[in-house]
C-alpha cells in the first residue's frame, strides 16, 4: 500500500485524541467520572468511551447535574441510554442541593440553576471523591475556553487558575494532583460544533428530540424564542406562540433558546450548522451576562 | 424576526470525509499583526459568527478603535484584553471544504518561549510573521530555532505589513534571502515565503492586486494544499499500551485488549510483535475499534490490538517489531526546555513521563545552554531557568523504550514533572539514546 492509504479524515484524527485522553484518565486517575448532560457533546463522550474501553463495562460511572429544570425529553433520553449501556449513572440534583442549604436559588424574573449547578456539583466530586471529571466543553466555543488544557487542574476549591496552567505538551498528559484536588477533563477540546455533528451523523448517534425540528410554544425574551414552561411562563403582553423550531443545545429549559428551523434530520442539521451565522453559545442567556461571563464562572468551577 | 428559516442545500458528505486536519503554530509578537492575521483568517474563511463580530465590534468602539479590531478574537481572557496582550497559548479553529486547522497561537516576546513550545509540540506547520518594515530580526530567528527544535516540518514565512513598504519586491526578495542564510543552519527543510497585509487581506485569503511581482500561493492556498501526508513514520513500529481491556464478564472472559494510540509503523493482523520490557514475542491476532475489525492500524490512530498469546502486558508496556526494536535505557541524552520558574536543578529528583510510562529521574549533567537570543552555546552554565533550553543529560530508576525524537516525536519526547509541586517543568527531545 502507498503512504496515501495511511491517512485519516479529520473526524478519526479527532476520535483517536479523545480515545487516547480516555485511556489516560482511567489509568492516571482512582475515580474518574464522566459529566452528562443529555446535550450531543456528552452523548458524543460516550461514544468516543464505547470505543476506548468496550467490550469492558466503562472504568468510570456517568453523573449527572439535574437541575430541576431539564426538559423532559433529555431526561427521558438519558434513563434510555444508560440502560442500553448498561453504565452506572450518578444524578446530583440540585433541587436537594438547595433543600439541604448546599446551593441557593437564584432569585429574579428569568430563573436560572447556573450558578445553583456549581455548589451541587462540588458536594458531588466531595462526596464521592472524584479525582477526574470528563467534561463535553470544546475551545470553540467560547474565548476563555480557547485556552483551556484538555486535562486542566483545579484546586481543593474547584477553581481554575488561567494565569497558572500546566504546560500541555504532545500527547503527554499529568495527572498527578494532591488529595483534594482534581482535573477538568476535555476530550473534544479540538472539537468544533460542525466536526460534532458531522461525527454524529457518521457514527448514526440517537440524540434527543429537541434537537430536531418540532412545533412548540415559545416567547420572546432579550430577542430570543424561549420555550415556556412552569418556570418560564408567557406572560399576557409577551410576544409568544407556537413556533417550528429545534434547539442547538441542550442546557436548561430557563436559558436555552430555540431557534426556528425546519432541519429533521441529521443530515438537515449537519447542513444548517455549516451554514450558520450565529455561533451556538449566543444562545444561551447565561454566556450574554457580560463579556467575561464565561471565564468568572469557569474560576468558581462551572464545567 | 426573520422570515421563515430554510434548509441550506445540503452539505456533501463525501466531502467531509475526505478533509484532512493540519495543525499550525502561529509565532510573533502584537506589533507583528499576528492577532490581526488570524483575525483575517477566521473572518474571511467565515469561520467567525455573527455574535462573535458583534462582542468585538462592541468592545472596539467601547475603546474608540476606528475600526474593528479582529484581534480581539483571539484575546481569550479578561486580562490579557485590558492588557492587550497575548499571554498563553490559545486554540483556535477554521475549517475550509479541503482542511480543517487547528491554530495554536501563541506570544511571540522571550518569556513566553514556553508557551511557543507548548503550541509547536503538536503543530505541523509553523507560520513565523515578519514586519517588512523591519526585516529578519532577534525574535524572528529565534522563532525559527524553536520551530525547528520541536520538529515543526513546515514553516511559512508571512512578511507582514507589505502596504508600509509600497508592496516592494526588493523588501521581500532581502527579508527572504537574510532568513534563508540562518534558515541554512536549522533542520526544516521546507519554508515558504508569502508577502502579504493582514490588516487588508493581501495574499491572505484573496490573491491581492498590488504586488502583480509574486506568483506562488496565497496563505490559504498553502495552508489547504501543503503536503502532509508524507510528515509521519510509517516504517518503525511503535506501540506504547495505555489501558489493559480486560472485560469481567462471562461473554469475553478470555478478551485482553491493549488499548493504545499507534506512535509509529503500520501494524497488521498476523505481525509478529515484541512486548517490551519482557522481551517475549507473539502475533497480532485482531486490531479493533469497538466493534470494528481494522486491517490495519498506523499513526495516529488509537485501537485495541489483540495478541496470539497470553503475554503479561501492562501499562506502559511498548509493542514494537523484533527486528526494529526502540532502546530501551536508563541514561537519556535531550534537549531540555525548563517551563518552571524555579530552576533546573542537577542531581535533584524529579518524575519523568514518557509515553504511558513513568519513572523517576536525576538530571546528571548539563552539557551546555543555548542562548536563545543569539543561539550561541554556554558550556558553562550550571542551571537552567523559566525558558531556557539546555542539552542534558538524565538517568531514569526504569529503563524506557525510546527513539531519537527526530525519528519519532511519541517516542523521542518526554515531560519532567516536579515531584513537590505536581507541576510540569520541564519538556525534553532525545537526541542519543
Amino acid at each position: 500500500m502507498a503512504a496515501r492509504d495511511y491517512i485519516l479524515n479529520h473526524l478519526a484524527i479527532l476520535e483517536a485524541e479523545a480515545i487516547h485522553i480516555m485511556r489516560e484518565v482511567a489509568a492516571q486517575f482512582e475515580r474518574p467520572a464522566l459529566l452528562f448532560s443529555g446535550g450531543k457533546d456528552s452523548i458524543v463522550m460516550v461514544r468516543l468511551a464505547e470505543k476506548a474501553f468496550r467490550p469492558a463495562k466503562f472504568p468510570f460511572p456517568l453523573v449527572h447535574v439535574d437541575t430541576g429544570h431539564n426538559f423532559p425529553e433529555t431526561i427521558a433520553f438519558r434513563d434510555r441510554l444508560v440502560e442500553q449501556l448498561g453504565e452506572r449513572l450518578i444524578v446530583a440534583s440540585v433541587e436537594d442541593a438547595i433543600a439541604s442549604g448546599i446551593a441557593r436559588d437564584d432569585p429574579g424574573p428569568t430563573p436560572s440553576r447556573n450558578r445553583a449547578q456549581i455548589p451541587t456539583l462540588l458536594h458531588a466530586i466531595e462526596t464521592h471523591r472524584f479525582d477526574a471529571l470528563f467534561g463535553g466543553a470544546r475551545r470553540d466555543e467560547e474565548r476563555a475556553r480557547a485556552k483551556e488544557r484538555i486535562f486542566s487542574f483545579r484546586d481543593e476549591f474547584g477553581q481554575w487558575d488561567p494565569k497558572n496552567q500546566r504546560p500541555e505538551l504532545w500527547n503527554i498528559y499529568n495527572g498527578r494532583h494532591r488529595p483534594g484536588e482534581h482535573i477538568r477533563v476535555f476530550p473534544l477540546s479540538n472539537w468544533t460544533e460542525l466536526d460534532v455533528w458531522q461525527y454524529i451523523a457518521l457514527e448514526d448517534i440517537d440524540i434527543p428530540s429537541i434537537y430536531y425540528s418540532h412545533e412548540r410554544e415559545v416567547v420572546m425574551r432579550d430577542g430570543q424564542w424561549m420555550p415556556t414552561s412552569s418556570f418560564m411562563p408567557a406572560g399576557a403582553n409577551d410576544d409568544s406562540g407556537k413556533r417550528i423550531v429545534r434547539f442547538r443545545t441542550v442546557g436548561d429549559m430557563t436559558c436555552t433558546a430555540a431557534v426556528e428551523s425546519p432541519a429533521s434530520t441529521v443530515e438537515d442539521i449537519v447542513a444548517e450548522v455549516a451554514a450558520a451565522r450565529a455561533s451556538e453559545r449566543g444562545a444561551r442567556m447565561d454566556d450574554r451576562t457580560s463579556e467575561a461571563a464565561m471565564e468568572d464562572r469557569k474560576k468558581e468551577g462551572y464545567f | 424576526m426573520s422570515a421563515a428559516p430554510t434548509i441550506p442545500p445540503p452539505f456533501d458528505r463525501e466531502a467531509y470525509l475526505r478533509m484532512s486536519l493540519l495543525r499550525l503554530l502561529t509565532c510573533g509578537s502584537v506589533d507583528d499583526g499576528k492577532s490581526t492575521l488570524i483575525g483575517r483568517l477566521l473572518h474571511d474563511s467565515k469561520a467567525i459568527f455573527e455574535d462573535q463580530l458583534e462582542s468585538i465590534t462592541a468592545t472596539s468602539k467601547a475603546r474608540g478603535d476606528e475600526r474593528i479590531d479582529l484581534a480581539l478574537l483571539t484575546d481569550g481572557l479578561r486580562a490579557e484584553r485590558e492588557q492587550g496582550i497575548t499571554i498563553d497559548v490559545a486554540y483556535r479553529y477554521f475549517a475550509t471544504p479541503k482542511r480543517k486547522f487547528v491554530i495554536a497561537d501563541t506570544p511571540g516576546h522571550i518569556q513566553y518561549t514556553r508557551n511557543m513550545v507548548t503550541g509547536a509540540s503538536t503543530a505541523s506547520m509553523a507560520l513565523i510573521l515578519i514586519d517588512a518594515r523591519f526585516g529578519v530580526v532577534e525574535q524572528t530567528r529565534r522563532h525559527a530555532f524553536i520551530a525547528s527544535l520541536l520538529r515543526i516540518p513546515h514553516i511559512c514565512v508571512c512578511i507582514n505589513k507589505m502596504d508600509l513598504v509600497e508592496f516592494d519586491a526588493k523588501v521581500f526578495n532581502a527579508i527572504q534571502s537574510d532568513f534563508e542564510k540562518f534558515a541554512a543552519r536549522l533542520e526544516t527543510t521546507d519554508v515558504t515565503f508569502i508577502p502579504i497585509s493582514a490588516l487588508n487581506g493581501d495574499n491572505v485569503v484573496n490573491r491581492s492586486t498590488n504586488m502583480p511581482w509574486y506568483t506562488g500561493a496565497t496563505l490559504m492556498h498553502h495552508l489547504e494544499h501543503v503536503h502532509i501526508a508524507s510528515d509521519r513514520d510509517l516504517i518503525n513500529r511503535r506501540f506504547p499500551v495505555q489501558w489493559v481491556i480486560r472485560p469481567q464478564s462471562a461473554q469475553h472472559a478470555d478478551y485482553r485488549g491493549y488499548g493504545g494510540q499507534v506512535a509509529s509503523g503500520v501494524f497488521r493482523s498476523g505481525d509478529e510483535v515484541i512486548a517490551l520490557p519482557s522481551g517475549l514475542t507473539s502475533r497480532i491476532k485482531e486490531i479493533r475499534l469497538h466493534d470494528e475489525v481494522l486491517e490495519a492500524a498506523f499513526p495516529p490512530m488509537s485501537v485495541a490490538i489483540t495478541l496470539e498469546d497470553d503475554l503479561d502486558i501492562s501499562r506502559g508496556d511498548m509493542l514494537a517489531s523484533p527486528y526494529n526494536q526502540p532502546n530501551a535505557t536508563q541514561d537519556i541524552e535531550a534537549m531540555l526546555v525548563w517551563m518552571s520558574a524555579e530552576p533546573m536543578q542537577l542531581k535533584k529528583k524529579y518524575f519523568i513521563r514518557h509515553t504511558a510510562r513513568e519513572a523517576r529521574c536525576i538530571i546528571n549533567d548539563l552539557k551546555y545552554r543555548i542562548d536563545v537570543q543569539t543561539l550561541s552555546r554556554d558550556a558553562e552554565a550550571t542551571q537552567l531557568a523559566l525558558n531556557e533550553i539546555g542539552r542534558i543529560n538524565l538517568r531514569t530508576t526504569s529503563p524506557l523504550f525510546v527513539d531519537r525524537y527526530r525519528q519519532c516525536r511519541e517516542t523521542g519526547s518526554f515531560i519532567i514533572v516536579d515531584e513537590a509541586t505536581n507541576n510540569t517543568v520541564g519538556a525534553g527531545m532525545i537526541i542519543e539514546r
